[in-house]
């Protein structure tokens, strides 16, 4: 592993080792270019991950507060934590669940395909679908995506078989154990998955991928990659050209460095990512890095989310195997008969029995709800994940009630729900309750309202029109020529896509682009 | 300097109540433990504070068959808290006391009234969350229920009942994956 200069202005700066930043690191260090990959978290490993999901819980999320309004569930449910990201080397991909569908191509062109519509912020993603996909096989196939390029899928759980059953006698065709970035036999140098059900609180065999131990070693051992651990990024500077030049971090102890740079690419998670560029705000920039257009942190997505939990009369033990092998595909249309415009998936989920409790059952106490825990054996659970439409109101802002522990403001996230979003979650919940039902269901409950957003997405989005957006197609802000944005944050739209295999396709097409354009002396 | 450190802590850690219990005969843990009988020193709240969040706890997730052992590991969570954290203290001892002396011994649908009357309140809603995050954490709520918890030291759950569910139909490969075959 390298050790780079505080003073080198030759090296690539990427703030962020998750999907995005971690890939990236991977790919411009095997191209030759020196990078400081800046992790505010710690470095764990399959060995150290804990397998008490309460303090794997600890051990893996951000923790550190936001705050948060609007009528979303979230707000009211748990307002200092909106969002359920992961702070540590890899970012959320040690905490996924592996889940990878595609984008769909009408779902790239969310404005033609569904229309004006009010109090929506829609745009066509800047990027052709056929180029786009070209890079989401690239992905698949350096994930090891099950069910994709003679990829064998997983076996079906028992969770999965109650899924199967209720959704075969709906009608549903296009139902399966799904993609998944998990192997279902040993290759890459990891292990095939073991049934452990232990997904999210880091995958102790390494059959899930995570940019922790595929693509942050990789790059590590090309002898370019510096990564500093527990280095939290506060500000991006720049030089009187309006180029950035430097990024000012804190380190381990707290004290504030500060990293020259060639180019900064960030990679911080839509919220984390947005709250850098306004908190970078100067003189030449007042409202923020790459602001100009005041896009940064606007038309916030985190999908529409809601679980759903059968009781059967009959042995389920939904925790024993993979926690997400399972999809249904068939939702994922856009037929605003349904009363509403884009699609959602479904998707096999499982739960311990305090998170179970806590997330997916609805609010309650006293004898109604333990006589459902009572029955935890016979407990079967679906969730649904579906496309929100963006709004130029639903945005991340900074925090003007709380401060970090380095005295800057935390970030804020509003989001008042679309009508569209409303009606596609109570259709999904609809079906869900159907599916259960057509398995045997004795009682289906549904999750209250929107559990804290995972999936983090379009707060600094690729725009063709540099007033709609924030970046171009490869991720570079269309004010600063140096300076990308390499997350979730540049989706033009959510589409309903679990947004891994995405992020990590940008990824790799923005780090060819990055290289040409340094090749031609652009960068 | 270590003496007066020792001496701080023996202060910080000073007995307030105890908590004491028995575990059942043929219960999971009777066997392993060794003695039946067990106590909780609480550092923030007196016996009877500690015997009313018991309570309270057991009336928020009322499982009959779950010893109290696993209810007092909600009240020895709630008593860090409250040691750590002032106004939550002051919250939680308060929050006790408007459920009225004779909460703990009350009928059950006794505390479940008292504890509607303060559904709304701080306390409740953060006393219930403490609870149901707590309480089926626990080893003994966990192994109630029939939660088998991780399985990588077992190596998984690939050889151990992932896909032993019966009563539903298999299947189709084409719609799964190949799975090992029993003594393959």
């Amino acid at each position: 592993m390298a050790s780079h200069s505080l003073k080198d202005d030759g090296v690539v700066v990427v703030i962020g080792s998750g999907a995005g930043g971690g890939t990236l690191a991977h790919e411009l260090t095997r191209r030759g270019m020196k990078v400081v990959l800046l992790e505010a978290g710690k470095r764990e490993s399959l060995a150290s991950f804990s397998q008490e999901p309460g303090a794997a819980f600890a051990q893996l999320t951000w923790l550190d507060p936001r705050t948060s309004s609007g009528t979303w569930a979230v707000a009211k449910n748990s307002p200092e934590m909106p969002a359920w990201l992961a702070k540590t080397v890899g970012g959320t991909t040690t905490h996924w669940s592996g889940v990878t569908p595609r984008l769909c191509d009408w779902e790239t062109q969310a404005r033609s395909t569904y229309g004006q519509i009010a109090d929506a912020s829609l745009i066509d993603w800047p990027i052709p679908y056929s180029e786009l996909a070209s890079y989401v096989e690239l992905a698949e196939r350096r994930m090891f995506v099950t069910r994709r390029h003679g990829m064998p899928g997983l076996p079906a759980t028992n969770n999965f078989k109650v899924m199967y059953a209720g959704a075969t006698r709906l009608g549903y065709h296009r139902v399966h154990t799904g993609y998944l970035a998990i192997n279902s036999q040993a290759q890459d140098g990891r292990g095939m998955c073991t049934q452990q059900g232990f997904c999210i609180q880091g995958c102790k065999t390494g059959a899930k991928w995570s940019t922790l131990y595929t693509e942050i070693p990789r790059a590590e051992a090309t002898g370019r990659l510096d990564l500093r651990i527990q280095a939290t990024a506060t500000r991006i500077e720049h030089g009187v050209d309006g180029q950035v030049n430097a990024v000012l971090y804190r380190d381990a102890a707290g004290q504030e460095q500060r990293q020259k740079a060639r180019l900064v690419c960030v990679a911080g998670n839509a919220l984390e990512t947005a709250r850098l560029l306004l908190l970078s705000e100067s003189a030449k920039y007042p409202h923020g890095l790459a602001n100009s257009s005041d896009q940064v942190g606007r038309h916030y997505c985190h999908h529409v989310l809601g679980f759903t939990v059968g009781v059967f009369d009959k042995p389920v033990y939904m925790w024993r195997g993979t926690s997400q092998a399972g999809l249904v595909e068939d939702e994922v249309i856009n037929d605003p008969k349904r009363g509403f415009v884009g699609g959602y998936y479904l998707q096999l989920v499982n739960f311990d029995p305090a998170a179970l409790v806590q997330a997916a059952l609805p609010y309650g106490w006293g004898r109604d709800q333990a006589s459902v825990m009572d029955n935890y054996r016979n407990l079967a659970a679906v969730m649904m994940v579906g496309e929100d439409l963006p709004r130029a109101t639903n945005r991340i802002t900074l925090s003007t009630a709380k401060k970090d522990s380095y005295g800057l403001p935390v970030a804020h996230v509003h989001v008042d729900e679309h009508v569209n979003d409303i009606a596609m979650r109570a259709h999904g919940r609809r079906q869900m309750s159907r599916l259960f039902e057509a398995a045997g269901a004795k009682r289906v409950l549904h999750s209250e309202g929107s559990p804290a957003a995972t999936h983090n997405l379009g707060t600094a989005r690729m725009s063709a029109d540099p007033r709609d957006g924030v970046t171009n197609s490869w991720g570079q802000t269309h004010d600063i020529r140096n300076l990308f944005i390499s997350d979730g944050s540049t989706f033009s739209t959510a589409a309903a896509a679990n947004p891994t295999l995405t992020i990590v396709a940008l990824a790799l097409r923005q780090a060819e682009y990055i290289s040409r354009q340094v090749q031609a002396h652009e960068l | 300097m270590k003496s007066r450190k020792a001496a701080e802590r023996r202060e910080f850690l000073k007995t307030t109540g105890v908590l004491t219990g028995i575990l059942a005969v043929g219960g999971q843990f009777a066997l392993l433990a060794p003695t039946r009988s067990w106590a909780l020193d609480l550092h923030a709240f007196t016996s009877e504070q500690g015997e009313a969040l018991l309570a309270a706890a057991r009336t928020i997730a009322p499982h009959d068959a779950l010893e109290d052992a696993a209810y007092a590991a909600v009240v020895h969570a709630a008593d860090a808290d409250a040691l750590r954290d002032a106004p939550l203290r002051t919250s939680l001892t308060e929050g006790v006391a408007a459920l009225g002396a004779g909460f703990a011994r009350a009928s059950e649908p006794e505390r479940v009234a008292a504890l509607k009357r303060i559904e709304a309140g701080e306390f409740f809603q953060r006393y219930r969350a403490r609870t149901l995050g707590v309480l089926y954490s626990t080893p003994l709520a966990q192994a109630f229920l029939g939660y088998e918890g991780e399985a990588f030291t077992k190596g998984g759950y690939l050889l151990r009942g992932f896909n032993d569910l019966r009563w539903l139909p298999d299947v189709p490969e084409a719609d799964a994956g190949p799975t090992l075959k029993s003594g393959a």
